[in-house]
C-alpha cells in the first residue's frame, strides 16, 4: 500500500464503489478524465488488482472495460472470507475495498490543478 | 400504448432507510403531475432470512417493521393522486403487510385502497425444498435448512397494477423488477420487447438503493464534495417509452445528481456489464450513455437488453451457528504494544477452540482478512489509541459465551489501562444460492382478502 502523497495513485485519477454478492464483491473504477481512461486501463490490469488484494487471496479477477462511460469493473472472487454471512470481518460486506484498490501506484503526472480532475461533472 | 414518460420515485433503499426520505419525493411527483409509482426496496440477501425467523417467532410478523413509518406520510397523497407504491416490505409475509397498509389506510380515514399481494417466491415448502434439493450443487442440511426464496421478475407486478392495484406488496422479487412492473404496466411492453425491458430495468436498478445515486456513498471531502449531505434527496427516475430514462432527485433537497453519482451506483453490484441477469431480462449496458442534461439531471440510454435465462436465482439459508465479538481499547503511551498483548493473551486461552479474528482498530482492521495476514504484515508502530476487536465463531453457543467471559476478563486480567469493553452475540444464517426452472417456481398475484388468481 501506498499512501504517500507525493506518488501517484489510482485515487489521483479516478473514483471507485464497491458492492457485494456472496463471497464476491465488484469494484467500479471510473476515471474522472476521459483523457486519462486508456493509460489506465493499460496500467491497471486483473494481474496487478489481484496482486494487490493478495493478503484477500482472490481466487480469480476478472476485468470488464467500459469505455463509453471511461470505466473499468473488476470482479473479485472469494476475497469476502465466505461473505456476508459467514465472515468474522467488520466490514463483512467488503465496503471499503475500493479505497484499497484506489491506493495502487500509478505512473501517470498529477495535473497542476486538482480542480480539472472533475471536469466530466458539468 | 401511452408515450407519455413514467415517473418513478424511491422512498426507501434498504431495510432500515431514513423514513422522512419518501415525503418529497412524493411531493415532487404530485408537483410533476402525469402517471407515476413509489418504490420501496427494502430486502437485502440476508433482511428475508431474519424475517422469515421472525414470523415464525410470531406469525403476525415478518414483514418489514418499518413499513408503518414509511407508509404514514405519503400513504395519503399517493392515493389521492393515482401514484402506485410498490415495495418489497412484504419481506416474508406480504398478506401480514398488505393487512397492516389497510390498517393505516383506516387510521388515516383514507378509503381502503386497493392492495395486491405477490406470492410464490417462498420456496421453504415441503415441494420447495425437494425442487431445491434437485438444483443445489452439495448437500442440503434438512437439519440446518432455515428458508428459500427465489427472486421473482416483474411479470406480476405489472399485472396487478393493470388490473387496478394501487399498492403492490411483495416478497422476494429482483430490485429492479419493483421499478419495471409499473413500467411494464404503463407502456404495456411485450414480455420479450427485451431493449425496453433492460432500460427499465436499469433505471431500476440506479433507483433501488435510494440516496446512493444521488450522492449518497459518494462524498469525498475536498475531492467529490456533496452539498446538503445531511439531508439528501431520494431519487426520480422519468422512464420514456423506449426504455431510457433520466434520474434525478426530489425538489428542495441537498445531495448530487451527476454522472460520476449515476456512473458509480450503474455499476454498483455488476459483475458482466453486458450480462446483468435479472429474472425479466439480460440487461447490457456495455454501449450504454450516461450525459449531464442540466443540474441534478442526467440521462441514461443505449441499454440493450438481451433474452431472459430459463432459470430463477433462489437463496437458500441455514443455520450458521453463532458469532461472538467483543472490543476493549487502549490510550495513551505504549497503548499499541498493551493492545497486542491483550490479542495474544486472547489467542492462546481461546484460539485452540474456535477460529478467531483479530483487528488493532486504528493500526489495522477492515481492510484485512479473516487470517490475519495483513495484520501480521502491519509493522508494530507506537499508536496511542488502539481498540483490539476479537470476534470467533462457533456452533455451539457455549464456545462462544466462553470468548466473550474471556474478552470481559481483560478488564482485571489483561494488560494495563484497559477500558471500553463491549461484547455481543447473534445467530448466523448462512447463504447458499442455485438456479431453479422458471416453470418450477409458479408465480401470482392476489388482491387481499380475495381468493389467489392465476395471472
Amino acid at each position: 500500500m501506498s499512501d504517500d502523497a507525493a506518488t501517484p495513485t489510482l485515487y489521483d485519477f479516478a473514483h471507485a464503489r464497491t458492492g457485494d454478492k456472496g463471497n464476491r464483491v465488484n469494484i467500479s473504477v471510473i476515471a474522472y478524465r476521459a483523457a486519462d481512461y486508456d493509460e489506465l486501463v493499460l496500467q491497471v490490469s486483473a494481474e496487478r488488482v489481484k496482486a494487490h488484494f493478495a493478503h484477500r487471496r482472490p481466487t480469480q479477477v476478472q476485468r470488464y472495460l467500459l469505455p463509453r462511460l471511461a470505466a473499468m469493473n473488476f470482479v473479485l472472487d472469494e476475497v469476502l472470507d465466505g461473505g456476508v454471512n459467514d465472515s468474522l470481518n467488520l466490514d463483512m460486506h467488503g465496503k471499503a475495498l475500493s479505497f484499497h484498490l484506489l491506493a495502487l501506484p500509478v505512473d501517470l503526472p498529477l495535473p497542476a490543478d486538482a480542480s480539472t480532475m472533475n471536469e466530466e461533472k458539468r | 400504448m401511452q408515450a407519455q414518460a413514467l415517473a418513478v420515485g424511491c422512498g426507501a433503499g434498504f431495510s432500515g432507510d431514513r423514513v422522512d426520505a419518501a415525503a418529497p419525493v412524493v411531493a415532487t411527483l404530485v408537483e410533476r403531475g402525469g402517471p407515476a409509482a413509489l418504490i420501496f426496496e427494502m430486502l437485502a440477501e440476508r433482511t428475508l432470512a431474519s424475517a422469515q425467523l421472525a414470523r415464525r417467532a410470531d406469525p403476525a410478523l415478518g414483514y418489514e417493521p418499518l413499513l408503518e413509518l414509511e407508509l404514514r406520510p405519503v400513504l395519503a397523497d399517493c392515493l389521492r393522486h393515482g401514484i402506485t407504491i410498490v415495495g418489497n416490505f412484504g419481506a416474508a409475509n406480504p398478506r401480514g403487510a398488505a393487512r397492516r397498509v389497510l390498517r393505516l389506510a383506516s387510521e388515516l380515514g383514507l378509503p381502503p385502497p386497493r392492495v395486491a399481494v405477490v406470492a410464490g417466491d417462498d420456496l421453504s415448502h415441503t415441494e420447495g425444498r425437494a425442487l431445491l434439493r434437485s438444483c443445489l450443487d452439495g448437500d442440503f442440511d434438512d437439519a440446518r435448512f432455515v428458508c428459500a426464496n427465489a427472486y421473482l421478475g416483474a411479470a406480476e407486478i405489472a399485472a396487478a397494477i393493470r388490473a387496478g392495484a394501487q399498492v403492490v406488496v411483495t416478497g422476494r422479487v429482483a430490485d429492479p423488477s419493483l421499478t419495471l412492473g409499473p413500467a411494464m404496466a404503463h407502456f404495456g411492453w411485450a414480455a420479450d420487447d427485451w431493449d425496453r425491458l433492460a432500460g427499465a430495468t436499469m433505471a431500476g436498478h440506479l433507483l433501488e438503493c435510494g440516496a446512493q445515486v444521488t450522492g449518497g456513498y459518494f462524498a469525498d471531502p475536498g475531492v467529490k464534495d456533496v452539498p446538503g449531505l445531511d439531508d439528501i434527496g431520494f431519487p426520480i427516475a422519468e422512464i420514456a417509452a423506449d426504455g431510457s430514462c433520466i434520474v434525478g432527485k426530489a425538489a428542495g433537497t441537498g445531495g448530487l445528481v451527476d454522472i460520476r453519482t449515476v456512473k458509480e451506483q450503474l455499476l454498483y453490484e455488476l459483475h458482466d456489464p453486458a450480462a446483468y441477469l435479472t429474472p425479466d431480462v439480460v440487461a447490457d449496458i456495455s454501449s450504454a450513455e450516461v450525459r449531464q442534461l442540466g443540474p441534478d439531471r442526467v440521462s441514461l440510454s443505449g441499454v440493450r437488453g438481451h433474452a431472459r435465462t430459463p432459470t430463477l436465482k433462489a437463496n437458500l439459508f441455514f443455520d450458521g451457528g453463532w458469532l461472538g465479538e467483543g472490543e476493549i481499547s487502549y490510550a495513551g503511551r505504549n497503548a499499541e504494544a498493551r493492545a497486542r498483548l491483550a490479542m495474544d493473551v486472547m489467542a492462546r486461552r481461546c484460539g485452540r477452540e474456535m477460529d478467531l479474528r483479530f483487528d488493532l482498530i486504528g493500526a489495522c482492521s477492515i481492510l484485512g482478512d479473516d487470517g490475519g495476514s495483513l495484520l501480521r504484515s502491519t509493522p508494530v508502530g507506537a499508536l496511542r489509541d488502539v481498540r483490539l476487536r476479537v470476534a470467533g465463531r462457533h456452533a455451539q453457543v457455549e464456545q462462544v459465551d466462553r470468548l466473550l467471559r474471556e474478552l470481559t476478563a481483560l478488564w482485571t486480567g489483561g494488560p494495563a489501562g484497559g477500558g471500553g469493553v463491549r461484547v455481543s452475540k447473534r445467530q448466523r444464517l448462512s447463504m447458499r444460492s442455485c438456479l431453479v426452472p422458471r416453470a418450477q417456481v409458479p408465480a401470482s398475484f392476489s388482491f387481499f382478502d380475495e381468493p389467489e388468481q392465476p395471472r
